[in-house]
């Protein structure tokens, strides 16, 4: 297991990317972060706090759950879904940024796209993900990105919030080469495990 | 893992209390779709639900149907008066048939208690029970504990008196199961004529409905269901509402914010007077867009996924 960022590093980090976003919005006052779950939530408000120390200017901070939006529901089992989607403001007109820990396949993105435009019809959507570990399935990329590794697709990245794990870091790990090929009780062996969506980090 | 490990939902009893926290956590994750510009997401797109109702039904098959549009579904409903039933086509024949047709789902609602489990162990199709006979109606307990958590912020020790027609009552056997299984402490009331034998060694019972309601946290009225009395049962539909009928004089011995249920539909002035059915303790409307997201979370977590085809 090797850690790709540190607490120290991860908050620079954070504190960069919120600073593109002032720059990059000289209408800041319409712009809103949208984090995905689980792990984008907290990475939405953080930059949003990071933004106002930045700029003064307040940003309203959304919560999306792509559960009902995958493209692989006949693949996995259903989650139970227990915090659901809160957007609190209409999105229309405005630059929503979209906010994920992990950019991976795109798929995520993709879901979470798809159910931003259910709400309405902002003026723009960007997307903000603390790391991009390649391997993209999808046309799409991020505008502000945390940092870039490049990874092999077994392995798995995992991004670490205070306010879920009790500290912040990202972690690169090898999958376990002793443990058995993954296994869903109802779809049997999957070619593709890296996919499965439990584990942070490697979401499609 | 799945987060829901059944096949068919065909009843409360054999759930465990993680199971129904499942349900209900995932009902409450699903209710916020229902307020949003665009009430559809496409979590069930290409799955195909056959409402299979033999008993009428309006709250609860329209709730259904609400659900599965809500969720992508798409659904016919079979109003058993107006198809092949009428020309003496088997319940296992109708369901084959259909069946041929490749659905993924059957929401059934039969007179016969264990109608539901009969097809569960003949068809492929998932089974929701939406009521058998005096047996079960598992979504309308749910919808109910759903209704109670919102209000009460939990179900572990809540007093709630279930009051009326227990004999002929699916709901308030699921109910029963339900609450018991969280830790809620159930009183059951009504006349003697209207308490199933036996039922006691499930929890107490009363034939006062004041004693039922004194200090509870919720009262569940019942409808007399005079459909299913073949005669004898009371004396008379006014003598019954000055015995067990719940006015506002009787509300005021429960807790003060006290929460009043009916599974509906009402019968104003037998089982519940209607400045009750009316005021402000009143959640019977709650219960109902309730019971849409409850429907919602058991058709997510049944069909979501692989869980229609294992």
């Amino acid at each position: 297991m090797g850690e790709l960022m540190d607490a120290a590093r991860f908050s620079r980090t954070l504190d960069r990317m919120a600073h593109e976003i002032v720059e990059r919005h000289p209408d800041l006052e319409r712009a809103a972060l949208v984090g995905v779950r689980s792990r984008g939530v907290p990475l939405a408000h953080r930059l949003a706090r990071l933004v106002k120390r930045a700029s003064g200017v307040d940003l309203p901070v959304g919560a999306l759950d792509i559960s009902l939006y995958r493209d692989d529901f006949t693949s996995i089992a259903a989650q139970p879904i227990t915090k659901g989607t809160h957007i609190p403001f209409s999105i229309d007109g405005r630059s929503v940024i979209v906010v994920d820990d992990v950019l991976f396949t795109g798929r995520t993105v993709r879901a979470a796209l798809d159910q931003l435009i259910d709400f309405g019809r902002p003026a723009r959507i960007e997307l903000a993900v603390l790391v991009d570990r390649g391997h993209r399935e999808l046309p799409i990329r991020a505008d502000y990105v945390g940092k870039t590794v490049s990874t092999s697709r077994g392995q798995i990245v995992q991004v670490k919030v205070q306010e879920e794990d009790g500290s912040d870091g990202v972690l690169i790990e090898e999958r376990e080469p002793s443990a058995p090929p993954a296994v869903n009780r109802r779809t049997g062996p999957r070619k593709a495990p890296a996919r499965r969506p439990q584990r942070p980090g490697k979401r499609p | 893992m799945s987060g829901f490990p059944h096949r068919h939902l065909l009843g409360i009893e054999p759930l465990e209390p993680s199971d129904i926290e499942t349900l209900l956590d995932t009902a409450d994750g699903l209710k916020e779709v229902l307020d949003r510009p665009i009430k559809k997401v496409p979590a069930l797109r290409g799955k195909t639900v056959v409402n299979l109702f033999y008993e009428p039904s309006t709250r609860t098959r329209s709730s259904f149907e609400i659900a599965e549009k809500v969720l992508s579904a798409d659904s016919l409903s079979i109003a058993t008066a107006a198809s092949s039933v009428t020309k003496g086509e088997t319940l296992l024949d109708t369901a084959k048939n259909l069946e041929a047709m490749n659905p993924d789902m059957f929401v059934v609602r039969h007179s016969a208690a264990g109608a539901p489990h009969f097809l569960a162990r003949h068809c492929r199709s998932a089974i929701i029970n939406a009521g058998d006979g005096a047996h079960e109606h598992p979504t309308q307990a749910l919808l109910d504990a759903l209704t109670l958590r919102q209000r009460k912020g939990r179900l572990k020790g809540l007093r709630v008196a279930i009051v009326g027609d227990i004999l002929h009552s699916r709901v308030a056997r699921s109910n029963v199961w339900l609450l018991t299984k969280m830790g809620a402490e159930v009183v059951l009331c009504g006349p003697p004529t209207l308490i199933p034998p036996g039922i006691e060694a499930l929890c107490p019972v009363t034939y006062r409905i004041d004693e039922a309601i004194e200090g509870a946290d919720a009262v569940m009225m019942l409808r007399i269901q005079l459909e299913r009395m073949s005669g004898g049962f009371l004396p008379s539909l006014r003598e019954y509402f000055q015995r067990f009928g719940l006015d506002e004089a009787r509300v005021r011995r429960a807790k003060k914010d006290v929460v009043i249920l009916h599974p509906g539909p009402m019968n104003r002035g037998v089982e519940i007077a209607s400045e009750v059915a009316d005021g402000p303790y009143s959640v019977i409307l709650d219960q109902v867009t309730n019971g849409v997201a409850v429907r919602m979370a058991v058709l997510y977590l049944l069909l979501g996924g692989s869980g229609g085809t294992a």
